[in-house]
């Protein structure tokens, strides 16, 4: 094909894409419109319901449990497959960490990243537990609370040195994190079946609305997300950085 | 606050025209680290703080720190290429 051709085939088929996108658009509501029903009824019926004060927590967590079920072992899956693609190959050596080769010398870590990024540790663990608890009060969860916590592992990385990360977030931890996190929360999801109703049903005390404890299942749910995203962030930033700094192909530059 | 809603819909084109015409990959991921972050403030303004907080932690950080390292790994696999060569 050559190049003349294919910009005539790019040119003819941008042309009908872009006709049909238009046409979608003069379809789409006014702006700032909202015609479904579901928001309207959750906003009405959710926090009786559920006693969750973030409704959000609720679709994702309770009525539309499975489905974020379903999110996080794409994540288990993506995660398990990175760990797969970038483990040691036969022809690929171990070697010290960049900073330790004898022939090489990273530039040292400045002071100014060490001190701020070992001071932020602290709260970044903090804000990532406090996001993860409060998933069902406040905007945040599980999701977004693992991901903060995974940061701190990033932190001590950039203030620190590749063994410190290792050291502070041991393999076995993380792994472990993520598995309990995954099977967490099929067994949260079971508790249900085993109270005689379906899987995934809230069946633990309600309690009341902006109670810490309370909404039932969603903050369980909340914590078995956060472990699992927690662990396999670290899991997937520590798999790279292994094989960033640590594995060789023979002849390989450092 | 119309005044906020289109500053920041003109943000977002802005910095997405920025990380397409950024050329060098590393520089490209730390200005898609940049929009990762308009993208969730647009989501602030639009009232989806669920949404917004997603953002900024995947677009705003894990994204590019997963494009940095890979690059990091593939420049190290090229050097020893361009060594191979030299003999």
């Amino acid at each position: 094909m050559t190049p003349r051709l294919r910009r005539r085939v790019f040119l003819a088929a941008a042309a009908v894409a872009g006709a049909w996108l238009l046409w979608g658009l003069t379809g789409l509501p006014d702006y700032g419109v909202y015609n479904g029903p579901y928001g309207d009824v959750l906003n009405r019926v959710a926090v009786a319901e559920r006693k969750a004060t973030n409704v959000v927590a609720s679709v994702t967590f309770d009525y539309r449990g499975v489905d974020t079920m379903g999110e996080e072992y794409i994540l288990f899956a993506a995660v398990l497959g990175v760990a797969t693609l970038l483990r040691a190959q036969r022809d690929e050596t171990e070697q010290p960490p960049d900073e330790d080769a004898a022939d090489r010398h990273a530039p040292a870590t400045s002071n100014a990243v060490r001190v701020i990024g070992l001071g932020l540790v602290g709260p970044v663990v903090l804000f990532g537990i406090y996001v993860v608890a409060h998933g069902h009060l406040t905007p945040g969860g599980g999701f977004q609370g693992g991901v903060v916590l995974a940061t701190g592992a990033l932190l001590v990385y950039l203030s620190g040195e590749y063994v410190t990360l290792r050291r502070v977030s041991p393999e076995v931890l993380t792994d472990a994190a993520e598995s309990v996190g995954a099977a967490g929360y099929v067994a949260i999801g079971l508790l249900g079946v085993v109270a005689g109703a379906t899987f995934l049903t809230n069946v633990l005390p309600l309690g009341r609305p902006g109670a810490l404890l309370s909404a039932g299942t969603i903050p369980p749910i909340n914590l078995a997300v956060g472990l699992e995203v927690a662990g396999g962030f670290v899991l997937l930033l520590s798999e790279f950085l292994e094989q960033t700094l640590v594995i060789r192909r023979p002849g390989e530059v450092t | 606050m119309i005044v906020l809603e289109v500053t920041v819909f003109l943000l977002v084109a802005a910095a997405g025209t920025a990380v397409v015409l950024t050329r060098n990959p590393v520089n490209q991921a730390i200005v898609a680290s940049f929009y990762g972050l308009v993208l969730g403030i647009m989501f602030l303004v639009y009232q989806a703080p669920d949404v917004a907080l997603s953002q900024i932690t995947v677009g705003a950080v894990a994204l590019p720190l997963m494009i940095l390292l890979a690059l990091a790994k593939v420049r190290a696999l090229e050097g020893s290429r361009r060594r191979d060569d030299d003999r």
